[in-house]
């Protein structure tokens, strides 16, 4: 019996100045493979269908079960995890290139580091006084964690950035990711003390005003995170600040 | 004196934890990361993380969380240090609250509180079953505040090569690789601290993550680190197969209820949910009746394996038993175990609501790790460890729930006293030994880029992983042990004919990898060699030749040292500090 095979396309580009070229690979199926899995096969016997000796794939991975948030990637059209991108649920010949809305580093590696800088400019993180004990956290009722924990499951893989039509130099519009955070820590009993300014950092250019509500974001979200009830409430409360500080000039 | 410059190798729990009190200290810390450090192993902690707080009104005290530990352990551990980790551990709870992780409440908002394996308490505070993605997103915050305000200086995408040491074997700082430039640099500090984690590469398939390979650990190890009880690693009970990667399916499952069982007829051909209750063969509740599903991890796993190829009771004749959650309410699973079950359900396309998941023990864990003393400084001066990276903690199997709190601890316990170190270091004399290490880096890399021959790396690490997982896992005979051994030696010998598919200077990731290799390979042999010496079963290292645990000559913590002779590494032994729990008998199956 002939062994049963998936065909790969893969985007290739040495650096960000070298074309860009397709690739194909005829590879071993096998039960349960991912986009990831072909890529580790690939790195075991680096040759393309037509025979032709080529190089191990570069592509940012790590957890392999969709925690980490790496392995984002562009599979036939679609930007997603390739961990959990099972072959047996993909159209053949499987084509994948890297994320399109971010600075390309070797095939299919983009460098994602805006995202980290947005969290900083957004001062998303809770301004503790020190960490010496100083006893028990603030109360949070079990209807207020519900709330809270899905924000706090984002991977920060960007996929939300990359759907994001808005989402690109013109613009410099953050992205619906960052905004999710704020609405997390603007919500914590500690974290709101920095409301002010967290809304007033989405208040101007690049900032929240920037969402389109294409809803792009919510529907690609691996972590299936309420993205757009984020950005509406975000968006009410930046409003509402915008205002507070107008009158208070 | 200038301010003492302290660098911090990993961004998981350990290095994040090290760098904030570093930090709060007022401290200057270099952070190296292979990844950006939010998507550090870490991440994948799911189930909780232990502190006896007593807040289920069970008189839990931290007493019994140190003798839970130290008992789980098989007593190989030290006491003094596992002692002072269970009596930080509600305070560390409170901060991570304070932080905001978003654990799990009780009705009148208070942390909530959930059973683990090997304990009898309700001792496990959990956010969902994403516990270490939480702590470790409370920690990166407060990481990023700290960068934001320039007391950190984050290397993300950098791997660590090797620790500098001046001509008086004193720690300077370190090489490391630019990933993506591929640039090779020195860097100077006053002390380093590695926070980098377990060795499951080493073993293929594992529950780790693709850079937990063990490469740093190596490396210094080489560079004359003690690596103790390298022999001590955990697999988990629970874990579902696949081609890539073993993944977790957490103990939680069981503290909230889930239940392991094959059926009663092998080979059983009815529809699982129509099997009957009389006909389950619910084997950890029969063999265990006092902890049931939640013995600890090596008793579980071994049950497993007992039923599956002893027994030849494995669903449909394969390997592997049922964790069944099917009988708990959907809400009440969502809310305390959501995101595994999602895992479950995205990676083998059942509905673990509906249909209870099938699994299999998988590597998990390195109990054993780089030798530190009670300051967690290994035995070269400046060069300290934290978390799985090194092997104090657990003892001979660790305890779920106890990795979030001593990678916390250990790296809260490593930052202070690298500080305190670095600020009584005499200056260094001449370059503190930067070119020298520099230049053997250097050889290193343009001998292995310009190497020929016909072995690919990644094959030789697919052998590595089936020779390791063969021989070395669960069940263990000195005769395979051997073996494995002569399977190391065979493939160091053809490491030195690795040839790169890719010879290039740019984000060149078969070349990170084979340098990752020679040193999975080196430590390797410690971990089984270790384990042909240590002829006696304990927590996890378990060998039917020597099935009962001996103290009189193994109740000791193996420290194995670099040799660079064929032979491989050298053995001592030294003495645990048991005095606060007299070792007895580890016997969970006792009624009471």
């Amino acid at each position: 019996m002939a062994t049963k095979t998936v065909t790969f396309e893969i985007k290739r580009q040495a650096s960000p100045d070298a074309p860009a070229a397709w690739e194909r690979f005829e590879l071993e199926w096998r039960p349960g493979m991912n986009v990831t899995t072909a890529m580790m096969d690939i790195a075991a016997n680096p040759v393309t269908a037509d025979g032709q000796p080529t190089t191990p794939v570069t592509y940012d991975s790590n957890c392999l079960e969709e925690i980490c948030g790496s392995c984002a990637m562009r599979i036939n059209g679609k930007a997603r995890m390739a961990c959990s991108a099972l072959v047996d649920n993909l159209e053949q010949p499987i084509r994948v290139e890297p994320l399109s809305k971010f600075p390309l580093v070797r095939d299919l590696q983009v460098d994602r580091s805006v995202l980290f800088e947005n969290l900083k400019a957004v001062k998303a993180w809770i301004p503790i006084d020190g960490t010496y004990d100083l006893g028990s956290g603030p109360r949070v009722y079990p209807q207020q964690q519900e709330v809270n924990y899905p924000f706090s499951n984002c991977i920060s893989c960007t996929c939300c950035m990359e759907v994001c039509p808005q989402f690109n130099e013109d613009t410099g519009f953050v992205g619906a990711a960052t905004i999710a955070q704020v609405k997390l820590f603007n919500n914590h009993p500690t974290g709101k003390v920095l409301k002010e300014e967290r809304l007033r950092a989405l208040a101007g250019d690049g900032g929240i005003q920037e969402c389109g509500f294409a809803q792009n974001c919510v529907e690609v979200c691996p972590k299936r995170i309420p993205l757009t009830n984020a950005i509406s409430d975000v968006s009410r409360d930046v409003l509402l600040q915008k205002a507070k500080d107008f009158f208070a000039k | 004196m200038a301010a003492p410059r302290i660098i911090v190798v990993g961004g998981g729990l350990a290095g994040l934890a090290a760098v904030i009190k570093i930090a709060e200290a007022g401290g200057s810390v270099d952070l190296f990361s292979i990844v950006p450090v939010k998507r550090s192993h870490s991440v994948c902690a799911q189930g909780g993380i232990n502190a006896a707080k007593n807040l289920k009104g069970e008189g839990d005290t931290t007493w019994k969380h140190f003798d839970d530990t130290v008992y789980g352990g098989d007593f190989l551990a030290n006491q003094t240090p596992v002692k002072a980790m269970c009596e930080a551990a509600p305070a560390i709870i409170d901060l991570l609250d304070r932080m905001g992780v978003p654990f799990n409440r009780t009705p009148e908002g208070l942390l909530d509180f959930r059973r683990f394996g090997g304990t009898l308490y309700n001792r496990t505070a959990f956010a969902g079953a994403t516990t270490g993605q939480q702590l470790l997103y409370a920690l990166d915050e407060q990481v990023r505040r700290y960068e934001s305000e320039g007391k950190v200086k984050k290397y993300e995408g950098w791997e660590f090569l090797s620790a500098v040491i001046d001509s008086k074997g004193v720690a300077r700082g370190i090489t490391a690789l630019d990933l993506r430039t591929m640039e090779l640099r020195s860097f100077a500090a006053d002390a380093i601290i590695l926070a980098t984690g377990g060795i499951g590469a080493i073993f293929g398939k594992s529950t780790n993550s693709v850079v937990c390979t063990g490469s740093a650990q190596s490396a210094v190890f080489q560079q004359g680190v003690y690596y103790a009880n390298g022999e001590l690693v955990q697999v988990h009970p629970t874990t579902i197969p696949g081609e890539d990667k073993l993944r977790l399916m957490s103990e939680s499952a069981r503290g909230e209820g889930g239940r392991v069982w094959v059926p009663r007829t092998p080979g059983d051909k009815r529809p699982v949910k129509q099997i009957p209750e009389s006909e389950r063969f619910y084997f950890l509740e029969e063999w265990y009746p006092k902890y049931g599903n939640l013995v600890p991890r090596d008793i579980a796993t071994r049950a497993i394996h007992k039923v599956v190829y002893e027994n030849h009771m494995g669903i449909d004749g394969q390997p592997m038993v049922y964790l069944d959650l099917t009988h708990i309410d959907r809400a009440t699973l969502d809310r305390k175990l959501g995101g595994i079950l999602d895992i479950y359900e995205k990676f083998v396309g059942v509905d673990p609501h509906e249909e209870p998941m099938k699994i299999f023990p998988g590597m998990h864990y390195t109990m054993g790790g780089l030798w530190v003393d009670f300051n967690q400084m290994t035995n070269i001066p400046g060069v300290f460890a934290a978390g799985e990276a090194e092997y104090q903690y657990h003892g001979a199997n660790r305890l779920g729930a106890n990795s979030l709190l001593s990678c916390i601890y250990g790296g809260f316990i490593s930052g202070p006293n690298a500080l305190t170190y670095a600020k009584s270091l005499p200056a260094a004399e001449g370059d503190g030994g930067h070119t020298a290490e520099l230049t053997r880096q250097s050889e290193i890399n343009d001998r292995l880029l310009k190497n020929e021959g016909k072995e690919n790396p990644f094959k030789l690490w697919r052998e590595l992983g089936d020779t390791m997982t063969k021989h070395a896992t669960v069940i263990r005979y000195n005769k395979g042990l051997k073996q494995a051994d002569e399977k190391i030696v065979e493939l160091l010998d053809r490491y030195n004919n690795v040839s790169l598919a890719d010879r290039s200077q740019w984000a060149n990731t078969s070349f990170a990898f084979a340098r990752q290799l020679k040193n999975m390979l080196e430590i390797s042999r410690v971990v089984v060699q270790g384990a042909i010496l240590r002829d006696e079963s304990r927590g996890a290292h378990y060998k039917p030749d020597f099935p009962e645990r001996n103290d009189e000559k193994f109740l000791k913590t193996g420290k194995a040292s670099f040799t660079g002779l064929a032979d491989g590494p050298r053995f001592e032994y030294e003495e645990v500090d048991t005095q606060f729990i007299t070792p007895r008998p580890r016997r969970y199956d006792a009624a009471s």
